[in-house]
């Protein structure tokens, strides 16, 4: 295992880029890997100080981040889907129905 | 591994085990799983009272040579909109998820590629379970919105087979706690039995997950419709979709090998600890030569000389595999690799016996339609593997304490059976009730 | 020395795709790179001996939910998307944001020591050999400190699951399902 430290700048390289994914992308699925990107940046960060501390707090907290962004991507798609059937579009601009 | 930082001679002596390893299985698996093909043919055909291939050299032993020679030397047609880079990847990623999962697997005590890992079991089905990567994104790489739709059906009946083996599976890991294969094989030899016996339920349940996963048997729509042949992949030719076959033959083998080492025993010859039975550790060799004097024996009287050559041929591979079983009982220094043959044989015919099994279903079993194989998988083979865990574990409790193991699991497959019994019915209604309802659309023509 | 190999390895191939990821037209691409992403992080899991949770990563992300993403995609029937000339400043704004926050992280851990403060407390970390197996210690851990967490999790699930199937089912036909 290496120093903390490596890890900890994995795990903000990738929450950046998920960050940035989130922000740039028009279409709303890579939108939503983008996201799946970010937890999964905060998954190398529980399970690092998991092992830095030796509890396993942080692997059952991982587990539960991984369960938690299963159903998420899953609710998610589906609204997708319903979205699709009704506008034909997964772009983000031109979901705009709502605004003024 | 170790956090040693001392160079590259140490890696390798610390690893070179490892590496043989996966050198055998990386150069033998795509071979082993062509014959099976060839295997996989004549048996087809036996079973239905046919011949065979014959003509290619040898009663058809140079068939599987023929055949890889012809799909390497054909010209390599790529469907024109196709998206390349997907059109290349997916082959490689059936072909490497499938390999890569018999990394874990233990063929004998001592012949692995990965040292005992934790998480065993696990692994091998979690990698494996990848392939699924190959088969939908063959289907994104054509252009045509049906072969990706076939190809979704394809993996929608992938990820049953996960759910209802990986819930099999719980049921025989229930009976020995842990996930390392190598403690797997020793807790059936604590045992005395192997776990086929005391939970036979999960054993069939994963038999039938497994043809569901690797295509196989009555359960491969995309070959048994009336269209293309291997529809979910029609746009492959020559080379690609041999690495194609090659990978699903290669995931029978990687299934045949998790259900022989939970199920049957892995490298344990039968009745591992009956001592009076110790004889049978001698089995190995004289079985090879038996089956080499049984071809020898029948060379003579085949009506044809190809057939004579080929059972000569097949008789002399079986006396080398003979001598090289036997001679570590000759060469004291050897004997150390006496374990590892014999686990090794033990498991191989497992292995085989399995691979019979699905060919023998194929060639005789009518194929699925499509929404009854998913409504076998998901409303019958899920519940049922539900119920099989929930009552392996009451017979465990039972065991623990009251103390009655065969009478436990004697109780509880009677209770999996009547459950299986209910579905099987509520199944016939269903089918009944479908089968009876009249059609929405009208006759154009009636009056 | 094993040990920074792998890690460079693996954490330049996640990195990598992860940029490759965002950056591709082709959603199929991006689902691609995202996988190769997931197995990525998998290894470095394995690495920080978190065995259970290297096999849970192939199983669930890169086997389940990337199926998921990847059925909505072909099912979306997308294409290339467009390339519209047009002046896009989020890409400014995201760039500039991430700059700002990578900055002000790496600050805080290489020169953690010398800015006010507690600083990264970093205990001594127990050697690889002496852990106990990790799929015990993970499943005692989860079915008996964590099982109210364990449980609620499975709800989550059954409701996603739920929802999932009544949001995506197609409501067009008009006689019973």
């Amino acid at each position: 295992m290496m120093s903390p430290e490596h890890y900890l700048f994995l795990s903000l390289a990738l929450f950046l880029i998920g960050c940035i994914g989130v922000v740039t992308r028009r279409n709303v699925i890579v939108v939503l890997m983008s996201i799946e990107l970010i937890l999964n940046a905060v998954n190398i960060n529980l399970v690092l100080f998991s092992r830095v501390f030796g509890d396993v707090a942080g692997q059952v907290f991982a587990l539960f981040v991984l369960a938690a962004a299963a159903a998420q991507a899953c609710v998610g798609l589906g609204i997708i889907l319903a979205f699709f059937r009704n506008r034909e579009t997964v772009q983000t601009d031109e979901m705009d129905l709502l605004k003024w | 591994m170790t956090s040693s930082s001392q160079g590259l001679s140490h890696f390798l002596q610390t690893w070179w085990v490892e590496f043989v390893c996966a050198a055998v299985i990386i150069a033998v698996v795509p071979l082993v799983a062509g014959y099976i093909i060839l295997l996989k043919r004549k048996l087809l055909t036996d079973l239905l009272e046919r011949l065979g291939p014959k003509q290619v050299g040898l009663d058809g032993l140079r068939q599987l040579i023929a055949d890889s020679f012809r799909l390497l030397m054909k010209r390599d047609i790529v469907p024109r909109d196709a998206d390349m880079f997907v059109f290349w990847l997916a082959p490689i990623v059936t072909m490497a998820a499938a390999v890569t999962s018999l990394g874990a697997l233990y063929c004998g005590p001592g012949f692995r590629v990965a040292r005992d890992i934790n998480i065993g079991i696990l692994f091998v089905l979690g990698v494996s379970s990848l392939g699924f990567l190959g088969i939908i994104l063959a289907g994104w790489a054509t252009n045509k919105q049906s072969v990706r739709f076939s190809a979704m059906r394809s993996t929608a009946q992938f990820i049953t087979y996960e759910l209802a083996g990986g819930l099999a599976i719980v049921s025989a890991l229930l009976l020995c706690g842990t996930l390392k294969i190598h403690a797997i094989v020793e807790a059936q030899a604590a045992q005395h039995v192997w776990f086929i016996f005391l939970a036979p339920a999960g054993f069939f349940m994963y038999l039938i997950a497994a043809i569901f996963g690797t295509n196989r048997g009555p359960f491969d729509p995309p070959e048994a419709e009336a269209g293309p042949v291997a529809s979910s992949v029609p746009e492959y030719s020559g080379f690609r979709w041999s690495l194609y076959f090659l990978g699903e033959y290669a995931n029978m083998i990687v299934v045949a090998s998790i259900a022989a080492t939970l199920f049957l025993g892995g490298w344990l010859r039968p009745f591992p600890n009956v001592y009076w039975l110790n004889w049978l550790d001698f089995l190995p060799g004289p079985l090879i030569v038996a089956v080499g004097a049984f071809c020898l024996r029948r060379a003579g009287k085949q009506p044809s000389k190809i057939q004579t050559w080929s059972l000569w041929t097949v008789a002399v591979v079986c006396f080398v595999a003979a001598i090289i079983v036997l001679v570590p009982w000759i060469s004291a220094p050897l004997r150390v690799a006496l374990p590892g043959l014999n686990g090794a044989f033990w498991f191989l015919s497992k292995i085989s016996i399995y691979l019979y099994i699905f060919m023998w279903l194929r060639s005789t079993l009518p194929c699925f339609r499509f929404d009854e194989l998913l409504h076998l998988g998901w409303y019958i083979l899920i519940p049922l593997a539900i119920v099989n865990i929930f009552s392996v574990a009451v017979a465990m409790w039972l065991e623990s304490d009251f103390g009655y193991r065969w009478l436990a699991m004697i109780i509880t497959n009677v209770f999996i059976l009547a459950a299986a019994i209910f579905l099987a019915h509520l199944n016939d209604k269903r089918a009944a009730a479908a089968s009876s309802v009249e059609p929405e659309t009208s006759d154009s023509y009636a009056g | 020395m094993l040990d920074s190999i792998l890690f460079y390895l693996f954490a330049g191939i996640a990195v990598l795709s992860a940029g490759l990821m965002i950056t591709r037209r082709n959603s199929i691409h991006s689902a691609i790179f995202l996988i190769t992403t997931l197995l990525a992080t998998a290894v470095i899991f394995l690495q920080l001996r978190a065995e259970f949770l290297f096999v849970a990563q192939i199983l669930l992300y890169a086997g389940g939910i990337m199926v998921l993403f990847i059925f909505v995609i072909v099912m979306v029937r997308l294409d290339v998307a467009p390339r519209k000339i047009r002046f896009r400043p989020q890409k400014f704004v995201a760039g500039l944001v991430a700059a700002v926050l990578g900055l002000e992280v790496a600050v805080i851990l290489l020169l953690a020591d010398k800015l006010p403060g507690a600083g990264l407390f970093i205990p001594k970390i127990e050697d690889a050999e002496k852990l106990p197996p990790n799929s015990e210690e993970l499943a005692k851990g989860l079915f008996s400190n964590y099982l109210l967490p364990f449980e609620i999790v499975s709800v989550l699930l059954l409701v996603a699951m739920v929802g999932a199937v009544v949001m995506a089912k197609n409501k067009k036909r008009t006689d019973e399902p």
